[in-house]
């Protein structure tokens, strides 16, 4: 990548990073609230799909604001965290948090979709055929979901890989620690002779996303194909 | 094995108050739709959990909600087959029939794999994935899988119902085999005359959330009082046994020294089977018919007359082949002037009697009722 200046690598690989680490971190759980939400019937249901969905709807800054509260130095789970040796604020793991909590969303849509459109009466099959809940899960449900799993892992990444308000807000814009592409075009935004850089990494971003979506839709056919029995 | 159900349970607009026992061999839920059949088999699969009631195989409680005792589905040892198949679509053939026999403990799998393949002849699609087959050779796949479980108890919901008339051909002799060779018991609903008189050893006939009549299948068929299906699923079964086969296509029964024709059957000579008699294709004679095309003529005697709500009557004729049903007017029982003890003759239309309506021998005495 020699037509990328130091600071921009730097931007692009600490994206990456920060990304991967936020979408893997969070596919787990991801799929875990997906199903909870798509095949549960209990108390609270709509209040954890409505804190689900809240990164979606709340102004980012906002987001930002309420992590730096909670993760913070002075935050109550900041405390707690440093106490364990694990600090998040100003850190690249600070800024994979931010990127995690506001891909998540996207990330729980598109498992929720696909875990919905598998038929229970497979799931109820397979019960009658000896295998139980866990079980059913893993022979039944899990496989059928995959290209669901894929997609939504996927937008999570393209998702994270774009998180702006979020991030600057909780762990500001340090370079080699927290800036990442959209903080790096944001600051060579703001500096005299900064365009050609920041169009540079523009250009990255659009075919980062691209690939993403591209990558997204090729995969989900070719799963669903799989699955339809072609 | 036999199965003790007792069940008690209400959905929107029936409630369910039953108690029957399933012998081994096929017991069929008879009744029209909405009349709990898929309820009582969804209870027994614990897909549904009842408000009242209890069912075990032998000493083996299934759920028995007076002592609060429920056992989780896959842990019933079900074979269940279900009307659409519900094959796994991610996975082959071979992977579909490989399930339940994964889960069943290795000690009790007792049907050998490769039989059950030939005996459904489902070899060549082995590696293929259900969205290739045709509704019959899913349904046969379905069989095998259900099979395959080892299962103490298998439960078939109306498994013939999506598939059209040729394809229900091929899949019943499969049922009949299954009847003959495993000795678990099987409850199979379905609202088909046929199929109850092809493959049931015993017949649990329902309405509105009871049990209106319990018993072997050629009794309960060719009782006129009951007509869970409609009237034109009234008809007699016979037994009968193989004669001929004759050149010009048709084959020769004999039924209690009355002969019947029929189009050609694929049963051997000599075999014993037995056919159902649809009332309305029969046609009452007070004098031996002469110059008529049917080549079946029972004589007999009226045993009674039953009339219904509308213009039609049973007329249950007492023959030498065993009692047959006729459906006419009670126009015409008054211009005949049936009554009980008349002399008569039963003519039955030789392409009324389809191979649809011919069964394996089942021997009764096994049935409870």
């Amino acid at each position: 990548m020699d037509w990328l200046g130091p600071a921009e690598t730097e931007a692009l690989r600490l994206s990456l990073r920060v990304s991967l680490c936020a979408t893997l971190v969070t596919l787990p759980f991801g799929v875990f609230v997906a199903y909870a939400l798509a095949r549960w019937r209990f108390p609270g249901r709509q209040i954890l799909n409505g804190l689900v969905h809240l990164p979606l709807i709340l102004p980012p800054v906002v987001t930002g604001y309420l992590l730096l509260m909670t993760f913070g130095v002075q935050g109550p789970l900041g405390k707690a965290l440093a106490e364990l040796g694990i600090v998040v604020a100003f850190r690249w793991t600070g800024a994979a948090l931010a990127a995690g909590i506001m891909a998540f969303p996207l990330m729980v849509r598109a498992i929720r979709l696909s875990i919905e459109a598998v038929d229970p009466r497979l799931e109820q099959a397979g019960a009658t055929l000896g295998a139980s809940r866990p079980m059913v899960f893993a022979t039944v449900t899990l496989p059928m979901i995959v290209p669901g799993i894929i997609a939504g892992a996927i937008l999570a990444f393209a998702k994270a890989m774009g998180e702006f308000g979020a991030t600057i807000t909780f762990v500001s814009n340090i370079p080699g620690q927290t800036q990442t592409l959209p903080s790096a075009v944001y600051a060579f935004l703001q500096v005299p002779g900064g365009e050609a850089a920041a169009t540079r990494l523009v250009i990255i971003s659009i075919i980062v996303a691209m690939s993403a979506l591209l990558l997204s839709e090729w995969v989900g056919r070719r799963a669903a194909a799989r699955v339809a029995g072609s | 094995m036999s199965l003790s159900v007792r069940l008690q349970h209400s959905l929107p607009g029936i409630s369910l108050d039953l108690s029957f026992d399933a012998p081994p061999g096929v017991t069929v839920l008879f009744g029209r739709s909405g009349s709990g059949k898929t309820t009582i088999v969804n209870a027994a699969a614990g897909l549904l959990r009842p408000e009242a009631g209890r069912m075990a195989i032998d000493d083996w409680v299934l759920f028995d909600t007076e002592k609060n005792r429920w056992l989780p589905p896959h842990r019933r040892r079900l074979g269940y087959i279900f009307q659409e198949g519900r094959l796994f679509p991610h996975l082959t053939v071979r992977q579909n029939l490989a399930y339940g026999r994964w889960f069943a403990p290795r000690a009790s799998r007792r049907e050998d794999p490769g039989k059950v393949v030939e005996m459904l002849g489902i070899g060549h699609l082995l590696d293929r994935r259900p969205a290739l087959l045709s509704g019959g050779e899913k349904q046969r796949v379905a069989i095998g899988r259900a099979l395959l479980a080892s299962p103490r108890l298998i439960l078939a919901d109306e498994p013939l119902a999506s598939l059209d008339a040729a394809r229900k051909a091929e899949i019943l002799p499969y049922f009949e085999r299954l009847r003959d060779e495993i000795s678990v018991p099987v409850l199979y609903v379905t609202h088909s005359a046929d199929e109850v008189a092809r493959l049931a050893t015993s017949v649990v006939v329902l309405n509105d959330g009871k049990v209106q009549r319990h018993g072997p299948a050629s009794e309960v068929l060719s009782d006129p009082s009951v007509a869970p299906a409609g009237v034109r699923a009234i008809g007699a079964v016979l037994q009968v046994r193989v004669a001929a086969h004759h050149s010009d296509g048709l084959t020769q029964l004999d039924a209690g020294g009355a002969c019947l024709f029929l189009p050609r059957i694929p049963h051997r000579v000599g075999e014993t089977l037995r056919i159902r008699i649809p009332a309305q294709e029969v046609i009452l004679s007070l004098a031996k018919p002469q110059g008529l095309s049917a080549l079946n003529i029972l004589e007999g005697t009226v045993e009674a007359i039953r009339s219904g709500d509308g213009p039609g009557a049973i007329v249950s004729v007492r023959s030498a082949a065993g009692v047959v049903l006729a459906r006419v007017t009670r126009r015409s029982v008054s211009a005949l002037g049936l009554k009980e003890g008349q002399r008569c003759h039963a003519v039955i239309k030789t392409v009324a009697l389809s191979p649809q309506n011919v069964g394996g021998h089942i021997p009764e005495g096994a049935s409870g009722g």
